[in-house]
């Protein structure tokens, strides 16, 4: 081996070393969810997604990234389709896949336009009723056939539970890898990665404003944390909150311009609401307490807030009204649980609990107040729902690593981002697209 | 700059310290430790200057001199924001360093350990710098002078998960600026 190294004959060998190195780099940068079911939904769907006309040469298989979009929502089963050719214009032979006892069929084509583009075509089939759902068609470049197979699987998510999908939607993270920390925005599977910050300081609690088109977040590259909002399309940014002290915790309020956030301006960590719409904001005080109040978040209506405070003694789950008033308790199992992110339906708060030592994520039913544990990991943290209340993304640890999870609120169905380098941290789900 | 440090170094005996990358910080026994005058104006150095940093490990000093050094770290126990009293001489040294020095402003860094939330930690963290806020308020430092703030669990100094480091993490930092 050594002699091959000093060896001219090495060469060739280094060269496609660096080649492959550089392959691996590439696929590390790719961070794709894989899909761990940990159980069984006995409410799966069987849908056949076939492959569609004219994807074949194409870097992304627009019928594959449909069916992971919707296996890792939980509530479909993919049935194999191998063999079978067909378009969005093929009449299905029900029969055949009544036999192969799937409920709906997924059909389609992608054709390249002489502008370059792509005319991405597809159809659903209700197999069971042998009806026609529909289908869609849209013309995208290149670099948008995942975000047209995305919006695909929303189609077909919507057609066959009448809920709205979430897999055009975006997310962000915070990665660490040595003392670099990135924030990223991604499509909801993980892939399309892009960087939003980068930055030598540690950077955390990421949310999006309800519009989908800004960030929230803390950094602490002035040695103290600080708040900015910072638009994404164009890495503008503004410093919203550089008050005497620690801020930190920002949740957008449903109208937009409002933050409620964590300062220590006044001594102790209090919540404040921050008008952005003023040149200067000027934090209002929106409980106060003796104790730390952190982590708001807000009901879909805005009227509410949830926040974590140990004003008991040990860190809870609390709500008040926006308007002011006495905070009254909502968590009351545990002595940590902290966290809180609420369905945009209204019907669930997810959060992180402390039990024997290790942090797992909880999801209470709001009108019974019944809890359930949905993980079997050590170190969970930070909940985020998916805009149509069917999923959860959190952070945790496998073997060491943090990772990030997404989970169908029963638990059952577990999917990973895999592929990031490093730590990987802070997950926030953004809202629809609009 | 430089004639800070040397006050600072006449002031305090000579255990002072320098809060560059707080994640790179050698933990060593020390008890007292040079001071060399260094130009630190630099961007994003906000220090008292360079040199070697004196952290206290506890786990071996808890009996030795070190004890009596000045150093900028205050360690905290588990789920605890109270100083020790081993800690109030530190303390004191500071507060009769400040009231001497009004122009003199520190910020109080407060950390926790690895275990928890981010966000909750950072308000553990606050706790702790605002816990030696207050004791240097009680020792006559006026406020103006003084910024608590916290890292929570975003800057350890040891990595690992055992007690041992995470009670190297559990700690505020007095920091010049």
């Amino acid at each position: 081996m050594q002699r091959f190294v000093r060896g001219d004959n090495c060469r060739p060998m280094i060269k496609a070393l660096s080649f492959l190195f550089l392959v691996c780099l590439h696929s590390l940068a790719q961070a794709q969810f894989r899909i761990e079911v940990t159980g069984v939904g006995l409410t799966q769907v069987p849908v056949a997604i076939a492959a569609f006309k004219g994807e074949d040469p194409l870097p992304q298989k627009v019928s594959s990234v449909v069916q992971a979009d919707l296996e890792r929502s939980g509530q479909f089963r993919a049935i194999d389709t191998a063999g079978f050719q067909m378009d969005e214009t093929t009449r299905p032979d029900f029969s055949i896949w009544r036999q192969k006892n799937s409920d709906a069929l997924v059909s389609g084509s992608v054709t390249r336009l002489a502008d370059g583009r792509f005319d991405v075509r597809m159809h659903v089939w209700d197999v069971v009723r042998g009806q026609d759902l529909g289908g869609q068609s849209k013309a995208v470049v290149a670099a948008d056939l995942r975000l047209a197979a995305h919006q695909i699987a929303d189609f077909v998510y919507e057609k066959l539970t009448g809920d709205k999908g979430i897999f055009s939607t975006r997310i962000a993270y915070v990665t660490k890898r040595g003392q670099n920390f990135n924030l990223w925005v991604a499509d909801a599977d993980g892939e399309n990665a892009q960087s939003a910050l980068s930055s030598s300081e540690p950077i955390i609690s990421p949310a999006w404003s309800p519009g989908g088109n800004q960030l929230a977040y803390v950094t602490f590259e002035a040695r103290k944390p600080e708040i900015y909002v910072h638009e994404v399309a164009s890495a503008k940014r503004r410093l919203v909150a550089s008050f005497k002290g620690s801020n930190s915790a920002p949740a957008w309020a449903p109208d937009g311009h409002t933050l409620a956030v964590t300062l220590s301006r006044d001594g102790g960590s209090q919540l404040y609401l921050l008008d952005l719409s003023a040149a200067r904001p000027e934090p209002r005080r929106l409980a106060q307490s003796a104790s730390i109040d952190t982590e708001p978040t807000f009901t879909a209506d805005g009227q509410t807030i949830y926040f974590v405070s140990d004003r008991g003694g040990s860190p809870q789950i609390y709500k008040v009204s926006t308007a002011g008033g006495s905070p009254e308790r909502v968590t009351f199992t545990g002595n940590y649980n902290i966290s809180p992110s609420l369905s945009p339906d209204g019907r669930w708060l997810a959060y992180i609990s402390r039990v024997s030592g290790a942090f797992k994520l909880y999801i209470m039913e709001l009108s019974s107040g019944t809890v359930s544990a949905l993980t079997d990991t050590q170190a969970d943290e930070k909940p985020s729902f998916s805009p149509n209340s069917k999923m959860l993304i959190y952070a945790t640890q496998q073997q060491g690593k943090e990772a990030l999870m997404t989970t169908t609120l029963d638990g059952k169905i577990k999917a990973r981002l895999a592929g990031q380098n490093g730590d990987i941290r802070e997950p926030n789900w953004g809202p629809f697209q609009k | 700059m430089k004639q800070w440090v040397l006050a600072m170094a006449v002031v305090l005996l000579g255990a002072c310290s320098s809060p560059v990358r707080l994640d790179k910080v050698p933990v060593e026994d020390k008890s007292g430790s040079a001071v060399t005058a260094t130009d630190t104006s630099g961007a994003d150095s906000g220090a008292v200057g360079a040199g070697k940093v004196a952290t206290l490990d506890l786990g071996k000093s808890r009996n030795d001199s070190a004890m009596d050094s000045t150093t900028r770290v205050i360690y905290f126990d588990y789920d605890s924001y109270t100083i020790r009293p081993e800690f109030q001489p530190v303390i004191e040294a500071h507060a009769k360093y400040l009231r001497a020095n009004a122009t003199r402003k520190v910020v109080l860094e407060g950390h926790t350990d690895e275990r928890g939330g981010r966000e909750y930690n950072l308000a553990l963290g606050q706790k702790r710098s605002e816990a030696v806020r207050k004791a240097l308020v009680l020792l006559g430092v006026p406020e103006s002078q003084l910024e608590a703030v916290s890292f929570g669990k975003e800057k350890p100094v040891a990595l690992g998960s055992d007690e041992e480091s995470m009670a190297k993490n559990r700690r505020a930092e007095i920091s010049y600026r």
